[in-house]
């Protein structure tokens, strides 16, 4: 099962990339020969490294965490836009209007994918950068405007907004 | 129509890219820098590239920069985090202006 998720997604990315469906001009001929070196290259990759594939690949199969996952999209985007602007007004404003600090926050998530995107939605959201995580769920977060130095007052800040929706897509 | 916008992405995504820049001449310390460049480079470099794709509006590129812009948006985190934490096991110390450092308090 593994292995045909993991076909199925290195083929996908070969066809994108090599792009064998022609134009418009020659009535949208596929080039069968870059098609077929796709799937023999895809074959070797997944019966070889289907291993590195990370064990939520089940996630594929869910319609429920999918819809979730097309929800939160939007959400991030709005965030990283939010985020910009922030950084931006920091960047050129002539006093540099920053307050650092690294603080600590608490997730409650427990699987690894789970954990790893709310790392990186932490890092391309507004004024946060994730430094470091730990096996018990703990984050290091770099934060350039500090609100609040304790733990939960940080979490609520920080990681809240996310966490409903990455529970809902990988838990 | 369809060209214009494509612009309109493209200017917007070179401004966020200078102003990352100019953060990152500007901000006092390692940490606050990676901050900077990567939020303003990720979105920046995505407009950049949505943009391009409406513009010369084949398949084949649309495909390419959509590939590329879900690759930058896992890699550049990614990245950030662990220039931030390889920094920070090296002993690089926050700015003066800092408030708190709970990484290196439990440590």
């Amino acid at each position: 099962m593994r292995r045909i998720v993991y076909f199925i997604i290195a083929l996908v990315v070969w066809l994108l990339l090599t792009w064998p469906f022609g134009s418009a001009d020659n009535g949208l001929a596929i080039d069968w020969q870059v098609v077929l070196v796709g799937v023999a290259a895809a074959i070797v990759v997944s019966v070889l490294f289907h291993e590195i594939m990370p064990a939520e690949y089940k996630f594929f199969f869910s319609p429920v965490r999918v819809f979730w996952l097309i929800v939160y999209i939007p959400v991030f985007f709005y965030y990283i836009l939010i985020a910009n602007f922030d950084v931006v007004y920091r960047a050129l404003h002539p006093k540099l209007p920053i307050k650092p600090g690294i603080v600590k926050i608490k997730t409650n998530l427990k699987t690894d994918a789970a954990r790893v995107a709310l790392a990186n939605s932490i890092t391309l959201t507004p004024g946060t950068l994730t430094v470091d995580l730990t096996d018990d769920g703990t984050m290091y977060v770099h934060w350039i405007n500090i609100k609040s130095t304790d733990t939960k007052e940080a979490t609520e800040y920080i990681s809240k907004k996310f966490e409903y929706f990455l529970a809902k897509i990988f838990e | 129509m369809i060209d214009f916008l494509g612009y309109i992405l493209i200017s917007i995504g070179i401004f966020f890219d200078i102003s990352g820049c100019i953060g990152l001449v500007r901000f006092p310390d390692v940490y606050n820098r990676l901050q900077a460049s990567t939020k303003c480079v990720t979105l920046g470099t995505i407009m950049i590239l949505v943009g391009t794709a409406l513009i010369i509006g084949s398949g084949a590129i649309a495909a390419k920069a959509g590939l590329c812009a879900v690759f930058i948006l896992i890699t550049s985190p990614t990245a950030a985090h662990a220039i931030a934490r390889g920094a920070h096991s090296a002993g690089i110390s926050l700015t003066d202006k800092s408030i708190v450092d709970r990484y290196a308090e439990e440590k």
